[in-house]
């Protein structure tokens, strides 16, 4: 059971939740499940579920409602619902070897049958679920998911490491869903949470899926090749920003790595220096009890390097390199309203297009060939009318549903967006300080393992009767 | 040319102690060596103040570039007095300070002989310089110079030295002075001592000892100051790479509203994190400076064993030579040989020598012997005199090394401290930054 490391990580990872104490050392150790959920919020108990807010519940599915962003309460009020993952392990089957983590949900919500459920779900799960999500809410902002396995450098697919930056990320993942309004209340976060294993696999197996995927993508691909021709300046901006906001993400990644590799080289040299001074110590005399004392010293330190890289690994890489990967799904859903806003220009164009034609036939009299086929003159012209206005009204309709359809993408894009720009405006900010405070505290550990050494020398020092001068 | 009062120099010019007289002034060098002691340093103050570069004209008359220092020296009384005179100063550069150094090992082969600062950088690390042009280098190496004096003026025994007071005060003529006194004819046999290999039939354990720690010493702080600066790279790299974040949160903050401001203060402070390794660097080195030292110091003690032997080896050689001689007078006057010789056989072969002869070698050899005994009374007490010379020094040397390392370990964790300092500074103030993206 791994408790205590499913503690320690939503503890460590202060992108996972709304609000988090200032001072949350002393829960590290010796916490139970129920006080696990205290670190998320304090004010939510687990039988008061009227706390949830109205607006935030919305029915799945219905593209047509506008939804309301209205400022979230982030001080985790409304959180009543609780999504641990933790606990890999790995399956051996005649084809596949593969890892399944175990997914905890406890929740207060009515929808659900029970205020606790534990699954065991593998990656491939979570790439459905982030799957179904964006394919139900085009014009929302999906948070990314750890990447596939890639063959680099010698981490094998099953190393601890990578398995448990993976559980994390994942971890993260669900935890954003679970904090996003509507995704949270989708029926496939439901289904992904609460569904056994084997049942997963059959809902996995149906679903809209390929085929309406194909329909979309063939409209997707037409509306690429035709452009939006007056991209309103806000989405512009945000393309804008989105490109630039690439670029310093990777940046960011790339220079955190850096810095980790380059801690870990420094650890390697330093565990040299203890044994170094321990073994001039071995041919002194008066000299081998302070040399003795610096190995120690070394040691210490070099102790507490190791935590502040594997602090490092833990909490900014990952929180800067899913930023990294949001910017992927943010250029998507910026495409996506695009392609939206094109078929309209398109569908535009086309009704333009059929009037003109409307206006165009009531003058001409092609009266040449109707009177061959037998028709009168008249009737032709009737029917032709009535076929094109039959036509025009089609088409208007359909562009008001399109219209309809733009200015809801257009709300809801902003509105995602604006939730999206807070959370990533809490999630950076919060790994940005947890570094410097992890950083702090590596000083300051240091700085007491030199005093202390500077002490006993001193004690030592003055006993002898010298006079040290400071 | 400095001139303190005839009185003085008149000391200065005695370098035949007798034993008991140097036992006392060890005695008073026991105390804190750089203030006490009745040696040259009480009188005079002594600095290496400058560094500067010339260019010559060299011995295969070549242009080249060199360093020169710039020894300054002032009478102690005249600073107390007040009246604060300019000191007297004169140039010299790192090849003359060699020389003095080899005159001192030739001239005081039972010394422990301070070393010089490196000829060469050694234990490099990327950032660290191997040029000896190269400013830090030449102002460490400044520091070096100047420490080998005050050691070197405050020795029980060195300091007494002229060659030493006419390296300090007379710019021209000192070479003459040290070629005059013969010394490089020693220091060929030293140098040719120092490399034999002979087997001493009863060493000294004590000095067989110092010997071995002299291996140790040498070895382990080889070791720790090659760790020292692979870390001092690495260490180097890490905080270099923090002054990245500097640029792109400067960037960023561009393309944000509210977190800008927050995100361009933290970014002056991972610059200033990432400039402050320079300094930090900068002070190893010098505790880097003091490690050298000792490890310097570890061939002077071991040329001072290796003397110790070769006087062991002599005196033996001429014990043994004596004993041999003494044989021969035995079997000569007996009329037995008792061991094999040429002489024997020849004599056996082509009949027995006549009465004068033998009277003759016995003569002879009795001269021999006597000569013999003369000099192995000598090499007795050259060696005795060695021994306590020698040890007594070395036990100087034991207390000074322990002080000093002590104190460099010391001087170690004092700049640990401050990096932590610094570090939690700068930290803190990123994290307050951060607070306000």
């Amino acid at each position: 059971m791994m408790s205590g490391s499913v503690i320690d990580n939503t503890m460590s990872s202060g992108n996972s939740s709304v609000a988090i104490p200032a001072d949350i050392s002393g829960h590290i150790s010796d916490l139970d499940e129920d006080d696990d959920l205290e670190v998320f919020s304090k004010n939510t108990t687990l039988t008061d579920g009227s706390s949830f807010n109205a607006s935030m519940q919305t029915s799945p599915g219905s593209m047509v409602n506008q939804y309301k962003f209205e400022e979230e309460e982030e001080d985790g009020d409304a959180k009543d619902i609780f999504v641990t993952v933790d606990n890999p392990e790995s399956h051996v089957t005649a084809i596949e070897t593969y890892i399944t983590y175990r997914v905890v949900t406890k929740t207060t919500r009515s929808e659900f049958d029970s205020s606790q459920f534990e699954v065991r779900r593998r990656y491939q799960d979570f790439l459905w679920l982030r799957g179904r999500l964006e394919e139900a809410h085009p014009m929302l902002i999906v948070h990314p998911l750890p990447e596939k396995f890639v063959m680099k450098g010698m981490v094998e697919r099953f190393n601890e490491g990578f398995i448990e930056t993976r559980r994390r990320a994942l971890h993260r993942f669900l935890n954003k869903i679970a904090e996003h309004p509507i995704f949270s209340s989708t029926e496939d976060f439901k289904i992904f949470l609460t569904v056994e294993a084997g049942e997963l696999t059959s809902h996995r197996k149906q679903g809209p899926g390929f085929l309406s995927r194909m329909g979309e993508t063939v409209r997707a691909v037409a509306a690429t090749v035709r452009g939006v021709r007056n991209q309103p300046e806000e989405f512009t901006v945000m393309q804008e920003y989105v490109e630039s906001f690439n670029q310093k993400m990777s940046s960011l990644d790339k220079i955190t790595q850096r810095i980790y590799r380059e801690r870990k080289e420094y650890l390697e040299e330093l565990k040299e220096c203890g044994p170094a001074y321990m073994l001039w110590s071995n041919s002194e005399e008066e000299l081998a009890e302070p040399l003795k004392s610096m190995a120690g010293c070394l040691d210490r330190c070099c102790k507490e390097t190791e935590e502040q890289v594997k602090q490092l690994n833990d909490n900014l890489i990952p929180a800067l390199h899913e930023y990294v990967l949001s910017t992927e799904t943010l250029k998507a859903v910026l495409k996506r309203r695009d392609n939206i806003q094109a078929e309209v220009e398109a569908k535009t164009d086309a009704l333009a297009t059929k009037k003109a034609e409307k206006e165009v036939e009531s003058k001409v009299l092609s009266l040449a060939w109707d009177s061959l086929v037998g028709r009168s003159p008249e009737e032709v012209k009737q029917q032709k009318r009535q076929k094109l206005a039959g036509e025009i009204k089609e088409m208007k309709d359909e562009l008001d549903k399109m219209e309809d359809r733009l200015e809801w993408a257009n709300n809801t894009l902003k509105g995602d967006w604006s939730r999206w720009q807070k959370v990533m405006r809490t999630d950076l900010r919060s790994a940005f300080i947890d570094t410097a405070e992890r950083n702090v505290n590596y000083y300051e550990k240091c700085l007491a393992v030199w005093e202390s050494f500077l002490f006993s020398q001193r004690a030592e020092g003055e006993g002898s009767g010298r006079v040290d001068s400071s | 040319m400095a001139d303190s009062g005839s009185e003085d120099i008149a000391v200065i010019g005695n370098t035949d102690l007798t034993p008991s007289e140097s036992e006392n002034n060890i005695k008073n060098a026991k105390k804190p060596m750089i203030e006490k002691g009745t040696s040259l340093l009480k009188r005079m103050e002594i600095s290496v103040a400058e560094a500067e570069k010339r260019t010559g004209k060299n011995t295969v008359n070549m242009q080249e570039t060199y360093t020169v220092y710039l020894i300054e020296t002032r009478p102690v009384d005249a600073a107390l007095e007040g009246t604060n005179p300019v000191p007297d100063s004169l140039w010299r550069r790192y090849s003359e300070f060699e020389l003095l150094r080899n005159y001192l090992l030739v001239t005081y082969p039972f010394v422990v002989v301070p070393p010089l600062p490196e000829k060469r950088a050694e234990f490099v690390w990327h950032k660290l310089s191997a040029d000896n042009m190269d400013p830090d280098f030449v102002e460490r190496r400044r520091v070096g110079l100047e420490n080998f004096l005050l050691r070197v003026a405050s020795h029980p025994v060195l300091s007494y030295d002229k060659i030493l007071y006419s390296f300090l005060t007379e710019e021209n003529g000192w070479k003459e002075n040290v070629f005059e006194t013969g010394f490089q004819a020693k220091a060929d046999s030293r140098l040719k001592a120092l490399n034999a290999t002979f087997r001493v039939k009863n060493p000294d354990k004590r000095f067989a000892d110092m010997k071995h720690y002299g291996d140790d010493l040498q070895s382990v702080i080889s070791q720790l100051l090659r760790v020292r600066a692979r870390a001092a790279d690495r260490l180097y790299g890490v905080y270099k790479v923090h002054g990245n974040y500097g640029r792109v949160f400067s960037e960023w903050s561009a393309i944000e509203k509210e977190m800008g401001d927050g995100l361009q203060s933290a970014g002056h402070h991972m610059d200033a994190y990432a400039a402050s390794v320079d300094d930090i660097l900068e002070e190893e080195e010098h505790y880097a400076d003091q490690l050298k030292e000792y490890l310097f110091y570890a061939d002077s003690l071991r040329a001072v064993c290796k003397k110790h032997e070769l006087t062991q080896y002599e005196l033996e050689m001429t014990a043994q030579d004596l004993t041999s001689k003494k044989q021969q007078r035995e079997e000569l006057a007996t009329g037995t040989v008792r061991t094999f010789s040429l002489k024997g056989m020849t004599s056996k072969l082509f009949g027995q020598e006549t009465t004068e002869q033998r009277e003759a070698k016995l003569k002879m050899l009795e001269t021999q012997i006597e000569e013999g005994e003369e000099l192995v009374k000598e090499r007795n007490a050259e060696c005795e005199e060695f021994v306590k010379s020698a040890w007594v020094d070395v036990e100087m040397f034991k207390e000074q090394k322990d002080r000093d390392l002590r104190e460099a370990l010391i001087s170690y964790a004092i700049m640990q401290i401050s990096m932590c300092k610094k570090g939690i500074q700068v930290w803190n103030n990123a994290k307050e930054c951060f607070s306000k993206m």
